[in-house]
């Protein structure tokens, strides 16, 4: 995946509002490479760069706060991201079985991405979802009370 | 039974809109307040005896009441923490998705006391439903005039923002949480100087957790008598209850403060599974000590908790049953915080990957006697004041109780080479 | 003043300071990584854990960092009970899980903090036995080497890079034990100050790549104190030695000059002196001379013809007085331009004058405004630059006291006053490093610059008369930044010499002397070129052109040219002509170049390293430093010693009469009252101490009688010292030498440079004796500059006017020679406006023609938009282009060759 060339229009207009609620443009990174990340998937090297020539940051700056935080992908991810949660609760309710299908089903383990670039997989501490766990979320859905068996069906609605 | 802080919520019908919310007496809190001086608020709040529900259990109002009054600053902020990433912690969620207005009333009436000019919901990027629903009422209290300059003509103003995270348990800790929102990595910040002294980009500031903030509406319309009124135990007011883990009925009560656990479990949660027993609870989140058959009647407030030898936290039970190996729960545990360390500090960052790699070589069958010791050690030289934040003692507590309760557990993986759960 | 007790002893001690500071400064053996003594505490290592009680009758007490707790009365309590030192132990334990077992072949070995602090706790077994985690290592150029598993993460590195020194590509990546120190990608670090992450780095992650190339142990190393030769400020260093090379600079603590730490070019300007083009004999028309046909020729020159000599700016004051005693004061030049030496005087009339303050580098850290005007201290005085950068944290620190936060407070401090830096104000053609700071930046000509400082002057001086000719904009800003330094408690006023405009150096002078009106507290700090600079200014001799026109006019039989290369500083024909009127022309210097190759006669001299001498800085110190070693040819000799020789060759000594060790310090403050006290830059020649000389090799250097027996199998006689009170050998004595004679900062347990905490009485304050220098500004008589009211007009025929841009790896040519230095420095370059650059039809980094006099150049076109238009910049005196006389004037691609 090549990362364009400039920011957009639309991404500088929506990092432009966020920087005027801060001091300083730099308080605004994490909201500007939220919005770049929303558009592109993913933020690149040079997406980074970009962003923190935007920002008035050099691009070790930015990457310190990028690399520190976990949903800040520097690294390409699938159409559709499942976080799935591997804290206690789901822990004590099964969630381990839910990892297995979901890897087998997808021939891809935590933190890689299917061939076909549709999902990638990634653990998620808990997802506040305790009382009805196991739980994962893929892209902004959340599903509560996992089954096994459920998991080809929820699957085979994202395209 | 009194529900002040979820009679506005069911889950059979959407969240209320504003003006839903202010027919059934919403923001007459916050409009109320907006007449008094702020310094009479602190005091309501602090009569009443509300302790923080972000998990220490610290007055509410006597935190307030160190943020500086008079002199003249940049910008005073108030911020809702709804990072609300503990491990089987699932509350916050509730009373966002189920009534955001209220928290919003709550912000405005903090904001008012301590006159902050700014506040943030710092939200956790997965609660989509309570980023839509914030969203939402952020809007509609802006458009009734609640936000804004010069609120009702009050000549106070109040500007609102939510702020969704990016991922990692410390934003949660109310100073790395300011690092967070000023576009820093969220390394803890050291105290003093506190928040409320030196906070967001240097300006005094309060954290408060959600639920903390849920309370004040009902609170500062019924007076502190009244909210006091409302515990059957040391503490006062009501308290979100949720249970996890195999019991009948998993979920989230708002039940009077110091409800004993047997009642909890039995009355609310409806007791275990079939086939399963119970063995023990961490009775608010992941870093809480484990309670077991003989804490049954402890009432869940913050002392009586502690006396038990545990933390009330976030009051949200994980139920450890007997299909479930302790050394498999608390090395999941481990793992969680050792991978959510914010690696500033030595003793967080070394040790508890230590501690995790322990657990995992027992857990499979390769432990000896002698990592049980270096288990002790660590329990020991993670704790409160040894490293820089609460974050590693935290991972200790369930370590610890898992020790000293489940000791045998822990023997059997040594001596049989192999997890008794695991065939 | 508290009363403490720690172990049960009481302690009266300062209040302000943190427990770490004072358990360290009364020797108390606590253990720290994160704490700095320049940069403060964050609490981050955990390392320096005591037990702090509620009062006698607790037993239990409380773990605290003690970098973290404030010094109270009553405070009870203990570093060495069990508990806290079963923590600390226990810290260094969880460090060392992932830390590799490769001390043998690290080069942090034997000076690592690391270890001094292991073996302190107690630590030495290891249980862990899982992997360790693993990292990879990034190039970060020519300077620093990078090996990332030695990592601690007690994030000093960034903390000092980012934070103190202002770098931006440094930083920490990632989260939990997996948290990375480096650059975002692989490349040179941008910084000039980046060579102090070697010792701000407690263990072997950053090490200094160019000790690589001849890597010793500290422990095998002579070392001696020394100074930086490599600009004004006269930086305090340690130079080390191993068979007969330099190997090593680093720091030494001098609290008024560097204090913690050196620029690049100081720390790695050293390795000039290792080059194959040293010049290891004398020689006579290019051939190596013997000692006796040496003399003979050396006598048949300086006995009855009229010489003159040619003092230098980087040589030694010794040196320079020992030419001018040797030709006589009226044969006496330096090798200054006409403008140059103009400038000189001024700025030493300045100093002198009594008029306003020249600050140390300690004072300019304690200004709250500053006004740089006409210079880019990151370029040419590069130290200073940093010791800026925290002076403009002092107003917004100021402003924080508020929240009653301790100064040592780093993080705290930091997050209170956020971004917010103090009033910064420069006027230079270009952006320079310091913009990032600046409150307001004026990029002007160098006459504008004059021009706009002396509107700035006048409002000063007369507030209700502003001048006419000022723009709208231009006064709303003047009148802005005058009373913004009116209203500073303390401003500082920098200027100097690179952009060669006198006009600018009056506008500073006026526009301190109108602040220092008000309260006196007003520093002017001037900048020069070179390491003695000062010193050969007080030496008051007439410049070059004054000897190229005397040559002209009357017949002079031999010139003398003191550790100088003319065809660097002048134009090849004013050179050759000058040259060719002369008949015997003696070169001293270390290193060959276009002036040694057409010497009669070219003497070889010493480095910085291989004698003592004394330079006198920009601030008016005097410093001494002193030889390392001895060169491994005895025909290399200090310039000195070869001058002083010749003034007794022509007063009749044979050679073996010859003295070799005059005073010649005390000669030069006899004759010349400036110098008065100068002798007290260092203790005199005999200084013992329990009548034994202080070591310069540590003891436990070896392989002593081992290292020449390829040579001979009986161990050489080590060479004497009577110059200093220091041995060539480990022996003499055993104890902590007074701190600023320390050869090198060693103390038991303490192998590290941090073993200088051993040294102080106080952190960032005085070492425990008084041996820094000796000041010699003001001077003995005391009198207000005046200007004549006439300039010197530049006439440009036509021809743009060309800026001068100084640069801190390239400019000065000894550095200059190190290969790690070389490999930074420009090319050179064009510099251009965008307008300019359009009227002469040139894009970037396509090559131009310019023409200077006689002489073209090839350059490389590079466009500034914030350059002013009507100037051209030029790297200074980079390699290819010298010869340039400055201020100078050139063409760009002319018509015709
Ligand atoms: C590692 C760590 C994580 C935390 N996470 C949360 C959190 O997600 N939500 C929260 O309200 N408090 C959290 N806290 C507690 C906060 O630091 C802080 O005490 C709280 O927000 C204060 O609000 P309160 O006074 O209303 O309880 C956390 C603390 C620690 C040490
Ligand atoms: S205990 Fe230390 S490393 Fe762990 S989260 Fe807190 S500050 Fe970070
Ligand atoms: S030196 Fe005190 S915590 Fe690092």
């Amino acid at each position: 995946m090549k990362a364009k060339q400039s920011l957009t229009d639309s991404e500088i207009a929506a990092i432009e509002k966020e920087i005027l609620r801060v001091p300083l443009p730099r308080a605004a990174c994490i909201e500007a490479m939220k919005i770049v990340q929303e558009h592109r998937g993913w933020i690149s090297d040079d997406t980074l760069t970009l962003l923190a020539d935007h920002l008035g940051m050099s691009t070790a700056e930015l990457d310190s706060i990028a690399t520190f935080y976990n949903l800040i992908f520097r690294e390409p991810v699938g159409r559709h991201v499942i976080l799935l949660c591997d804290s206690i609760s789901c822990y004590v309710m099964g969630y381990e079985k839910i990892y297995l299908t979901l890897s087998d089903l997808l021939h891809i383990r935590f933190g890689e991405t299917t061939a076909d670039g549709r999902f990638t997989l990634l653990p998620n501490v808990c997802l506040g979802a305790c009382d009805q766990a196991p739980a994962m979320m893929i892209d902004e859905d959340t599903y509560p009370r996992l089954q096994a068996q459920q998991l080809a069906h929820i699957l085979s609605t994202y395209p | 039974m009194e529900k002040p802080l979820t009679q506005h919520i069911s889950f059979n019908r959407p969240a209320f809109h504003l003006k839903d919310y202010e027919r059934v007496g919403g923001y007459e809190a916050f409009r109320k307040c907006l007449t008094l001086p702020p310094a009479e608020i602190t005091a309501l709040v602090q009569e009443s005896d509300l302790k923080g529900r972000g998990g220490a259990g610290f007055n509410t109002g006597m935190k307030w009441s160190f943020v500086p009054m008079t002199g003249d600053y940049r910008h005073k902020y108030l911020i809702a923490n709804a990072d609300e990433m503990e491990p089987g912690t699932f509350k916050d969620r509730m009373l966002m998705e189920g009534n955001p207005h209220q928290l919003l009333e709550g912000m405005m009436i903090a904001a008012y006391a301590i006159q902050a000019d700014i506040s943030y919901v710092f939200l956790r990027w997965a609660y989509r439903k309570a980023a839509r629903l914030l969203d939402r009422a952020i809007a509609e209290a802006y458009e009734a005039g609640y936000l804004g300059s010069n609120i009702r003509k009050s000549g106070y103003g109040l500007e609102m923002y939510l702020h969704t995270g990016v991922g990692r348990y410390i934003c949660g800790e109310e100073t790395a949480l300011l690092n967070a929102l000023e576009g820093k990595r969220a390394t803890p910040r050291s105290k003093p100087p506190f928040p409320q002294i030196s906070g967001l980009f240097g300006q005094p500031t309060i954290v408060n957790n959600v639920e903390t903030l849920c309370n004040l509406p009902p609170l500062l319309n019924n007076g502190p008598d009244w909210y006091k009124s409302l515990s059957r135990g040391q503490d006062a007011g009501t308290k979100l209850y949720g249970v996890s883990g195999h019991v009948k009925k998993p979920g989230l009560w708002e039940l009077p403060m110091g409800t004993p656990m047997e009642e909890l479990l039995q009355d609310y949660a409806g007791g275990m599974q079939d086939g399963y027993q119970f063995r023990g609870a961490l009775p608010g989140g992941a870093s809480t000590d484990f309670l077991v058959h003989q804490h049954m009647s402890v009432a869940l407030d913050y002392q009586s908790v502690a006396a038990a030898g545990s933390r009330l936290g976030t009051g949200t039970m994980i139920v450890l049953d007997d299909r479930t190996c302790p050394v498999g729960f608390v090395h999941n545990l481990e793992h969680f915080f050792a991978q959510e360390s914010c690696g500033w500090c030595t003793p967080c960052r070394e040790g508890l990957p230590w501690t995790e790699k322990i657990l995992h070589s027992i857990e499979e069958g390769r432990g000896s006697p002698y990592d049980l010791e270096l288990l002790s050690t660590h329990c020991q030289q993670l704790g409160p004041g040894h490293t820089f934040c609460a974050l590693a003692p935290g991972a200790m507590e369930p370590l610890q109780s898992v020790l000293k309760y489940f000791r045998e557990d822990f023997e059997n993986h040594i001596t049989y080479h192999r997890c008794p759960w695991r065939h | 003043m508290a009363d403490i007790s720690i172990d049960n002893i009481p302690y009266t001690v300062a209040e302000g300071k943190n427990l770490l500071e004072v358990c360290l400064s009364l020797g108390i053996k606590l253990p720290y990584f994160c704490w700095h003594p320049a940069m403060g505490s964050v609490g981050a290592c955990r390392q320096c854990a005591v037990t702090v009680f509620k009062d006698v009758n607790d037993t239990r007490g409380r773990l605290m960092m003690a970098c973290m707790e404030p010094v109270r009365d009553g405070l009870y309590i203990s570093v060495n009970n069990a508990s806290a030192r079963a923590f600390r132990a226990q810290n260094i334990e969880w460090l060392m899980t992932n830390h590799p077992h490769d001390c043998a072949i690290c080069d942090e070995g034997g000076a690592c903090h690391l270890q001094d602090m292991t073996v302190l706790t107690g630590h030495a077994y290891r249980k862990y036995n899982y992997p360790k985690r693993t990292h990879l290592n990034q190039n970060l150029g020519p300077l620093i080497h990078h090996e990332m598993n030695r990592c601690i993460q007690c994030y000093r590195c960034v903390r000092y890079y980012k934070e103190y020194a202002g770098g931006r590509d440094l930083d920490v990546f990632a989260a939990h034990d997996l948290v990375y120190f480096g650059r975002a990608h692989e490349g040179n670090l941008e910084n000039e100050f980046s060579g102090n992450l070697t010792e701000v780095c407690p263990t072997g992650v950053f090490t200094d790549k160019t000790l690589r190339q001849h890597y010793t142990r500290k422990w095998d190393m002579t070392m001696a104190p020394s100074i930086c030769p490599h600009c004004s400020l006269g930086c305090n260093v340690i130079a080390g030695e191993r068979y007969g090379s330099l190997r090593q600079i680093t720091n030494r603590h001098n609290p008024f000059v560097n204090g913690y730490f050196l620029c690049d070019r100081g720390r790695y300007g050293y390795d000039f002196s290792n080059q194959p083009q040293r010049i290891p004999e004398p020689l006579i028309d290019n051939v190596v001379a013997t000692p006796e046909i040496l003399f003979n020729k050396l006598s048949e020159i300086v006995i009855n013809n009229k010489l003159i000599g040619i003092g230098s700016p980087r040589a030694s004051l010794e040196a320079n007085f020992a030419l001018r005693q040797l030709v006589g004061v009226e044969n006496f030049y330096q090798s200054l331009s006409e403008p140059e030496t103009e400038l000189t005087k001024k700025i030493l009339a300045i100093n002198q004058s009594g008029t306003i303050h020249t600050p140390s580098m300690a004072d300019i850290e304690r200004t709250d405004a500053v006004l740089i005007l006409g210079e880019d201290p990151t370029n040419s005085a590069p130290r200073l630059a940093l010791s800026l950068r925290q002076a403009l944290r002092n107003q917004p620190l100021e402003e924080a006291e508020s929240i009653r936060v301790p100064s040592w407070n780093d993080a705290a401090l930091r997050e209170k006053i956020q971004d917010q830096s103090g009033p910064l104000y420069i006027a230079y053609p270009r952006s320079t490093k310091l913009d990032d700071l600046a409150t307001h930046t004026n990029h002007l000509a160098p006459n504008a610059i004059a021009d706009w400082a002396f509107a700035l002057a006048q409002l000063l001086e007369q507030p209700d008369s502003p001048p006419a000719s000022l723009s709208n904009q231009n006064h709303a800003d003047l009148m802005a930044i005058a009373q913004t330094l009116k209203r500073s408690k303390r401003p500082l006023i920098v200027s100097g010499m690179s952009l060669f405009n006198e006009q600018i150096l009056q506008a500073a002078y006026r526009i301190a002397l109108a602040l220092n009106k008000q309260d006196q507290k007003t520093d002017l700090a001037l900048i020069l070129p070179e390491s003695n600079s000062t010193g050969l200014a007080l030496l008051q001799a007439p410049s070059i052109e004054k000897a190229f026109s005397r040559a002209s006019n009357e017949s002079i039989d031999g010139v003398l040219v003191l550790e100088q290369d003319l065809y660097r500083q002048f134009p090849l024909e004013k050179v050759d002509g000058f040259l060719s009127r002369i008949e015997h022309l003696i070169v001293i210097d270390q290193i060959h170049h276009g002036t040694t190759s057409k010497a009669t006669i070219v003497l070889p001299s010493t480095t910085f390293a291989e004698s003592s001498g004394t330079l006198v800085n920009s601030e008016g110190r005097g410093q001494r430093y002193y030889a390392v070693f001895v060169p491994g040819s005895e025909a290399i000799r200090p310039a000195w010693s070869w001058l002083n020789d010749l003034r007794q060759i022509k007063g009749g000594l044979q050679v073996e009469e010859l003295d070799q060790h005059p005073d010649l310090l005390s000669e030069l403050i006899e004759l010349l009252p400036e110098f008065a006290g100068l002798d007290r830059v260092g203790p005199k020649p005999g200084y013992l101490i329990h009548e034994q000389k202080i070591p310069r090799e540590p003891h436990r250097f070896s392989g002593r009688t081992a290292m020449s027996a390829h040579l001979t199998i009986s161990e050489p006689k080590p060479p004497v010292d009577t110059h200093s009170p220091y041995g060539f050998t480990m022996e003499g004595y055993r104890g902590l030498p007074p701190a600023p004679l320390a050869p090198y900062y060693w103390a038991p347990s303490w192998n590290s440079g941090q073993a200088v905490n051993q040294y102080q009485q106080d952190f960032n304050g005085e070492l425990k004796e008084n041996f820094y220098g000796f000041r010699l500004f003001p001077g003995p008589v005391q009198t207000p500059v005046s200007w004549s009211a006439e300039q010197p007009e530049n006439i440009s025929n036509g021809d743009i006017e060309l800026v001068p841009f100084v640069h801190i790896f390239g400019s000065e040519w000894l550095s200059s020679l190190s290969p790690g230095i070389a490999s930074l420095a420009p090319k050179p370059y064009l510099a251009l406006s965008v307008l300019e650059a359009t009227r002469y039809g040139l894009e970037p980094d396509i090559e131009a023609k310019l023409q200077i006099g006689a002489k073209t150049f090839t350059l490389t076109v590079q466009i500034h938009p914030e350059m002013p238009e009507g100037i051209a910049g030029i790297p200074y005196q980079i390699m290819g282009l010298t010869g340039i006389e400055w201020p100078s004037f050139g063409k760009i691609n002319p018509e015709t060759s």
